[in-house]
C-alpha cells in the first residue's frame, strides 16, 4: 500500500503519454501567439510607438486619446446597436425558422439550403451585395418608386442616422441561416417521447417550446451565443464592403478603428489602445459568464 | 539519357534565373486609374530600355490601401525593389530605421541639389544629410476644375473663382446638376479643406496652422472663415454618392456635376476623356484667389536589398525617374509638374502651363503631407469625414481641429 502511492504520482503525468505529445504544438500557439501576442500588445499599447514598435513608455496618454476621440465613441456605439439587435434577431428569428422548419413540412432540404445559402458567401460579398440592393439610384428604393410610391425613401447606406441598420440587415441575411440550422439540430435532438407527453397533458405547442424544449436546449444556446458573440466583436469586412464605415464616420467599428490606426495612420500605440479596449470588453462579458458557468457547475 | 537529358533542362530552369534575374525590379504603386497607368507605362518602358525589367506591383484603391501594404512588406521582411510613396512623412519612420536606401551617390551624380526644382522636394527626402528617395512628380491640390457644359446647360458664364462658382451654384442646381463633386473617401474632404485653407485663407494663415502648428491661428477668426467656406462647400456637395475621386470626376467630365476640387491628377482623367482644357472644361490654379500651390506628389523610395545586381538596378531606376526625357513623357500623362525646371513642356495643355508657370513663379509652399504626420492626417480626416456627412457646425468643428493641430508634431 505505501509503496503504491509514490508509483502512482508519475504515473499521472505520463498517463496517455502520445496525446500528451500531441498536444504540445498547440499548447505552444496558444500561450505564445494568443496569449503572448495579447501581452504583447497590452504591454506597447502604453507606448507612443509610431509605425514601428518603440519601447518609450506614455502612461495612459493613448487611452485618454481614445477616449476623447469621436470616431471611438461613434464606433463603441455602432457596435453595441448592431451587437444587442443582431443577437436578438439572429436568435429569435433563428429559431423560428428552425422551429417552423421542425413541422414535418415537405421540401425540407430546399428550404434549408435556401437559409443556409447566404453563410456560403463571404462578409466582403454580402457587403457589396447589399450595398447595391440598398443603393438608392438602383435597389429597392428604386424599385418600389417605379412601382408608383413616388415619395417612398428607404436610404440606409447614405443616410447617417440609419446606416449601421442598413449593415444590420445585411449582417442577419448573411448568419441567420447558420443559427436556424444549430437550432434544428437542438430541436432534432429533443426526444419525441416529450412531445408525446406534452400532448397527452394537453399542452398548447407554443407553451411546450418555450417552457419544455428550449430550457433543454440550452447547450445549443450557449454554443450558438459564443459563435454570434464572436462576429459581432469582429465585425469589420462586411462594413469595409458595404460603406467602408460613410457616410463620413457613421458605421465606423472598433476594429476599423484599429486597423487604420495601426496602418494607415501608422499610429500602433493609438492602435494597440483600441484594441486592448476591445479585449477588455469581451473579458469583461466572458469572465462572470464564465464563472456563473463553471464556478457554478463545482459546487452544484 | 532520357533522365540524364531531363535533368540538365531542370538544372537549367533552376540555373537560368539566377544569371537574368540581375534586371527584374519590383516597384510597387498605386497609380491606377486610366491617366496614372499610361504614365506609369511611360516610366516603365523607359526603365525597361536601361536593359532591366520593371516588374509592375499595381495595388488598386488609393494610397491609403496601398501603403499598409507597402509598410507591411518592408517591415515583415520581403522588401520589393522600389515602392512609392508621397513626398513628406509618410516613410519617416522606414528612413530613420535604416530599411531604405541611401542614394546619395546616385544623386550627385546626377546633380540632384541644382537641377530638382522646388528644393522643398529634395529636402523631404533628406534626412541626416543623406537623400533616401528620388521625387518622381510635383502634385498640388488647389484645383477647381469645372464642366464647361454644366455651365452652358445652367445659363451662367463658367466662373472665374470660387466664390462666383459659390454664387453661381443656385442656377446649377435649378437646371438639374450637382453643383460640387465629391467622392465619399475621407482623404478627399480632407484635402478640399486644406486646399480651401491655402486659396482662401493664403499662404501666411496655411503655413502658421500647418507649419508651425499654432494652436491659436488654428482657433483664430482667420480660420473661422475657412470653415465657413466649408459649410458652402458642404452644402453644394450635398447629394453625392460615388466613392471614388475618379468616379467624381467624371461627373464633372459628363456634364452632371458642375465642379470639383481636386488636386492635377484629375487633369489625366480629363485627357483620357479626349477633353481639352477651354474647350470642355475649365481649371482654376488656386481656385482662381490666389496663386499658390502647395508642392506635395510622388517619390520612389528604395528599400535597402542585398543582391548586388538588384542594387545596381534600383540605381537604374533612380537615374531613369530623374532623366529630363522620362520626366517630360511621364508628366505629361499624369498631368503633374516634372520635378526639374530645365525640361521643355512645351506640349503640355493649358492647364498645366498654368501650374507650371506658378511654380516658376515661385508661388509655392510646402504640402500638408510633408508639414505633418500620417497620424495628424488621420485624425483630421476622421474630423473631415464626420464634418462633409453631417450637421456639424462649424465652431464645434473648428474646435476640434484647433486641438488636432496643438497636439501635433
Amino acid at each position: 500500500m505505501a509503496q503504491s502511492t509514490p508509483s502512482a504520482r508519475p504515473s499521472q503525468l505520463f498517463r496517455n503519454l502520445n496525446s500528451k505529445i500531441a498536444s504540445i504544438p498547440m499548447i505552444f500557439v496558444a500561450l505564445v501567439i494568443f496569449l503572448g501576442g495579447s501581452v504583447w500588445t497590452v504591454v506597447y499599447s502604453f507606448t507612443n510607438s509610431r509605425l514601428l514598435p518603440r519601447t518609450n513608455f506614455v502612461g495612459l496618454d493613448q487611452y485618454e486619446r481614445l477616449w476623447a476621440s469621436a470616431r471611438w465613441i461613434v464606433s463603441i456605439q455602432n457596435l453595441a446597436i448592431y451587437g444587442i439587435l443582431s443577437l436578438i434577431f439572429s436568435l429569435v428569428v433563428g429559431f423560428v425558422l428552425a422551429a417552423l422548419m421542425d413541422q414535418k413540412i415537405r421540401f425540407e432540404n430546399v428550404f434549408r439550403s435556401i437559409f443556409l445559402y447566404p453563410f456560403a458567401l463571404s462578409f466582403i460579398v454580402t457587403g457589396l451585395v447589399w450595398q447595391w440592393i440598398l443603393n438608392p439610384e438602383f435597389g429597392i428604393q428604386a424599385i418600389v418608386r417605379s412601382l408608383g410610391w413616388e415619395t417612398f425613401e428607404f436610404n440606409p447606406v447614405y443616410d447617417p442616422d440609419i446606416v449601421i441598420y442598413g449593415i444590420l440587415i445585411a449582417g442577419l441575411w448573411q448568419g441567420t441561416g447558420l443559427v436556424m440550422c444549430l437550432m434544428l439540430a437542438g430541436l432534432r435532438g429533443i426526444d419525441e417521447d416529450i412531445w408525446k407527453a406534452s400532448r397527452v397533458d394537453g399542452i398548447p405547442m407554443w407553451r411546450t417550446y418555450i417552457f419544455i424544449v428550449i430550457p433543454m436546449m440550452r447547450p445549443v444556446f450557449v454554443t450558438t451565443l459564443v459563435i454570434i458573440g464572436a462576429g459581432i466583436v469582429k465585425l469589420y469586412d462586411l462594413v469595409v464592403a458595404q460603406t467602408s464605415g460613410g457616410p463620413g464616420n457613421s458605421s465606423e467599428v472598433p476594429a476599423k478603428y484599429v486597423y487604420d490606426y495601426m496602418f494607415q495612420a501608422q499610429n500602433l500605440g493609438q492602435g494597440f489602445a483600441a484594441s486592448t479596449m476591445m479585449l477588455l470588453t469581451v473579458a469583461i462579458i466572458i469572465i462572470p459568464w464564465a464563472y456563473l458557468e463553471f464556478g457554478g457547475r463545482k459546487r452544484g | 539519357m532520357r533522365i540524364r537529358a531531363f535533368a540538365a533542362v531542370m538544372a537549367a530552369t533552376v540555373a537560368l534565373p539566377c544569371i537574368v534575374q540581375a534586371a527584374d525590379l519590383e516597384v510597387t504603386h498605386w497609380w491606377t486609374s486610366g491617366g496614372e497607368a499610361a504614365a506609369v507605362k511611360e516610366l516603365a518602358n523607359a526603365f525597361n530600355a536601361t536593359g532591366n525589367k520593371w516588374v509592375d506591383g499595381a495595388i488598386a484603391g488609393s494610397g491609403s490601401t496601398a501603403r499598409p501594404i507597402m509598410i507591411s512588406r518592408i517591415t515583415g521582411g520581403d522588401p520589393m525593389g522600389a515602392t512609392q510613396f508621397n513626398h513628406g512623412r509618410q516613410a519617416e519612420e522606414l528612413v530613420q530605421s535604416g530599411l531604405m536606401r541611401d542614394l546619395s551617390e546616385v544623386a550627385e551624380k546626377g546633380k540632384w541639389k541644382e537641377v530638382i526644382k522646388p528644393a522643398s522636394l529634395l529636402d523631404s527626402c533628406t534626412f541626416e544629410g543623406k537623400i533616401y528617395c528620388a521625387p518622381v512628380n510635383i502634385h498640388s491640390w488647389q484645383w477647381l476644375w469645372l464642366s464647361n457644359a454644366a455651365f452652358e446647360k445652367a445659363g451662367v458664364p463658367v466662373p472665374k473663382d470660387w466664390n462666383e462658382f459659390v454664387a453661381a451654384a443656385p442656377k446649377l442646381k435649378e437646371a438639374g446638376i450637382q453643383p460640387l463633386a465629391l467622392g465619399g473617401q475621407p482623404w478627399q474632404a480632407n484635402n478640399l479643406f486644406d486646399a480651401l485653407a491655402l486659396s482662401l485663407g493664403g499662404k501666411e494663415l496655411f503655413e502658421k496652422v500647418y507649419k508651425d502648428k499654432d494652436e491659436e491661428a488654428a482657433a483664430g477668426p482667420e480660420m473661422a472663415k475657412i470653415f465657413a467656406a466649408a459649410v458652402q462647400a458642404r452644402e453644394l456637395a450635398k447629394g453625392n454618392n460615388v466613392q471614388d475621386w475618379n468616379q467624381a470626376t467624371n461627373l464633372v467630365i459628363t456634364g452632371k456635376a458642375g465642379g470639383q476640387i481636386m488636386g492635377d491628377w484629375a487633369q489625366g482623367e480629363f485627357q483620357q476623356a479626349g477633353q481639352t482644357a477651354g474647350k470642355e472644361y475649365t481649371c482654376l490654379a488656386g481656385l482662381g484667389l490666389n496663386e499658390v500651390l502647395a508642392t506635395g506628389g510622388d517619390a520612389i523610395y528604395f528599400p535597402l536589398l542585398k543582391d548586388e545586381a538588384k542594387i545596381k538596378a534600383q540605381d537604374a531606376l533612380a537615374e531613369t525617374i530623374v532623366d529630363p526625357k522620362v520626366q517630360v513623357a511621364f508628366n505629361l500623362k499624369k498631368g503633374s509638374v516634372p520635378i526639374r525646371g530645365d525640361v521643355d513642356m512645351a506640349s503640355a495643355n493649358d492647364c498645366m502651363k498654368q501650374g507650371i508657370a506658378i511654380i516658376a513663379k515661385g508661388g509655392t509652399t510646402t504640402s500638408v503631407d510633408q508639414l505633418v504626420t500620417a497620424d495628424t492626417q488621420k485624425q483630421k480626416e476622421d474630423l473631415m469625414a464626420e464634418f462633409f456627412s453631417k450637421e456639424m457646425t462649424p465652431e464645434a468643428a473648428q474646435e476640434r481641429f484647433a486641438e488636432i493641430i496643438g497636439s501635433a508634431d
